[in-house]
């Protein structure tokens, strides 16, 4: 009889729509896990005991010496050694100002640390185990270049105007200048005399 | 010539295989997402070249806006709840009522004088964020009203050790400001603590 005829149905399911929302969902979740991951910048500041700050005190040796002024309007000083009434220089944020002074300050540093980043790159290790063994070692030896005798000491002095970026980009310098050793100082008044005194105040 | 007959294709294509890979994604970008706590407190933090990733556990966050307003968070509302336990039975806090705890620990971020958070924590949850913009809000970290510290020290009593602390301070707050905050927090020896910034190129 044609009337009891099954009709053959299609099995098929149309998954075209589901993918679309899956899609949507994968692009949220990649973009809220990626993106959010701030950075930080690790700082030790110096103890208020008085005993510390005196030990402090005196590993700085003032031929090794760096003070940079931050002024306001990313306004940059800085002057090496002992403060005298006219070793006080202008210069500017970035990669032809600071960066170089300090380069040029710590060009000893900066060979060993090429030197070592080089060999760390040879010991690239498809082990899990040992590369994080490696980077540990790259680290320590990091560590030790920055700290040790022959490189810069730097006293950073941001005065009252100065913003918070223009105190975290000189932090970034020491970083990138494999500096070690900084210490963030009081700005006073003898300070300001002297930008006052090169603006021709 | 019926030998040359084009065979009929089949526009219809198999999703099945996408869709398994797909949910394959979902599942893996569902579990090891990290949700980004609610921050009322905007703040564009400048960038630098450190590539530290901030600890995930046990952090005690102090917010500067532009403004040099002090506003404080910690990671788990249990830690808040014994924070705001410990400041009560120092005294500092007046004695909160149940509704006004649980208010207090699931606050993303709080920040007023010790005397007003009460009524802070009194106000509509939909109006407590507005009120952080609130010329009267903000810890106070001056040398004569120092509130900051007393915060940071009972965090690191009922915290412990290991509680790391990060200051998140926008790029144009001024440097008076943040001074202040790291004073406050020399004078309760806390001297190592985390700086958040935004990842940047080594460039200019």
């Amino acid at each position: 009889m044609a009337g009891s005829k099954q009709k053959k149905m299609n099995a098929r399911v149309d998954f075209t729509p589901m993918v679309d929302m899956i899609m949507l969902l994968v692009t949220f979740f990649m973009l809220c896990t990626t993106l959010m991951k701030p950075q930080t910048m690790k700082i030790t500041m110096p103890s208020n005991k008085e005993n510390i700050n005196e030990q402090n005190r005196s590993q700085i040796a003032e031929s090794k010496a760096i003070t940079i002024l931050i002024g306001e309007n990313r306004e940059l000083y800085y002057f090496k050694g002992k403060p005298t009434e006219d070793n006080l220089k202008s210069t500017t944020y970035g990669k032809e100002g600071i960066r170089a002074v300090l380069m040029e300050a710590n060009a000893a540093a900066q060979l060993r640390v090429k030197a070592l980043k080089a060999k760390f790159d040879t010991q690239q290790s498809s082990d899990p185990k040992k590369a994080l063994a490696a980077k540990q070692q790259y680290m320590a030896a990091l560590d030790d270049i920055r700290n040790s005798d022959d490189t810069p000491s730097v006293i950073i002095k941001p005065s009252d105007k100065a913003s918070y970026k223009d105190l975290i980009d000189v932090l970034d310098e020491m970083q990138i200048c494999s500096i070690g050793k900084y210490v963030i100082d009081k700005f006073d008044g003898s300070d300001q005399a002297k930008i006052d005194r090169l603006n021709g105040k | 010539m019926g030998r040359f007959k084009v065979k009929k294709q089949d526009t219809f294509i198999d999703m099945t295989p996408m869709s398994d890979v797909m949910v394959l994604l979902l599942t893996f970008f569902m579990l090891t997402a990290t949700f980004v706590k609610q921050e009322p407190i905007k703040v564009q933090t400048p960038g630098s070249v450190s590539e530290i990733k901030i600890p995930e556990k046990n952090l005690l966050t102090i917010f500067v806006n532009p403004q040099g307003k002090v506003f404080m968070t910690m990671d788990d509302p249990s830690r808040l709840t014994a924070l705001a336990e410990e400041m009560i039975s120092e005294g500092k806090l007046p004695t909160l009522n149940a509704a006004e705890m649980k208010a207090f620990a699931n606050a993303p971020t709080f920040g007023a004088p010790l005397n007003l958070i009460k009524s802070w924590l009194d106000a509509p949850e939909t109006q407590r964020n507005a009120l952080l913009e609130d010329p009267s809000a903000g810890i106070p970290c001056d040398s004569v009203n120092d509130e900051l510290s007393v915060w940071v020290k009972a965090a690191r009593t009922t915290a412990g050790e290991g509680m790391g602390l990060a200051i998140k301070a926008d790029q144009k707050t001024s440097y008076a400001v943040i001074k202040q905050v790291m004073n406050s927090l020399r004078g309760i020896e806390e001297d190592r603590y985390n700086l958040i910034t935004d990842l940047k190129k080594v460039g200019d």
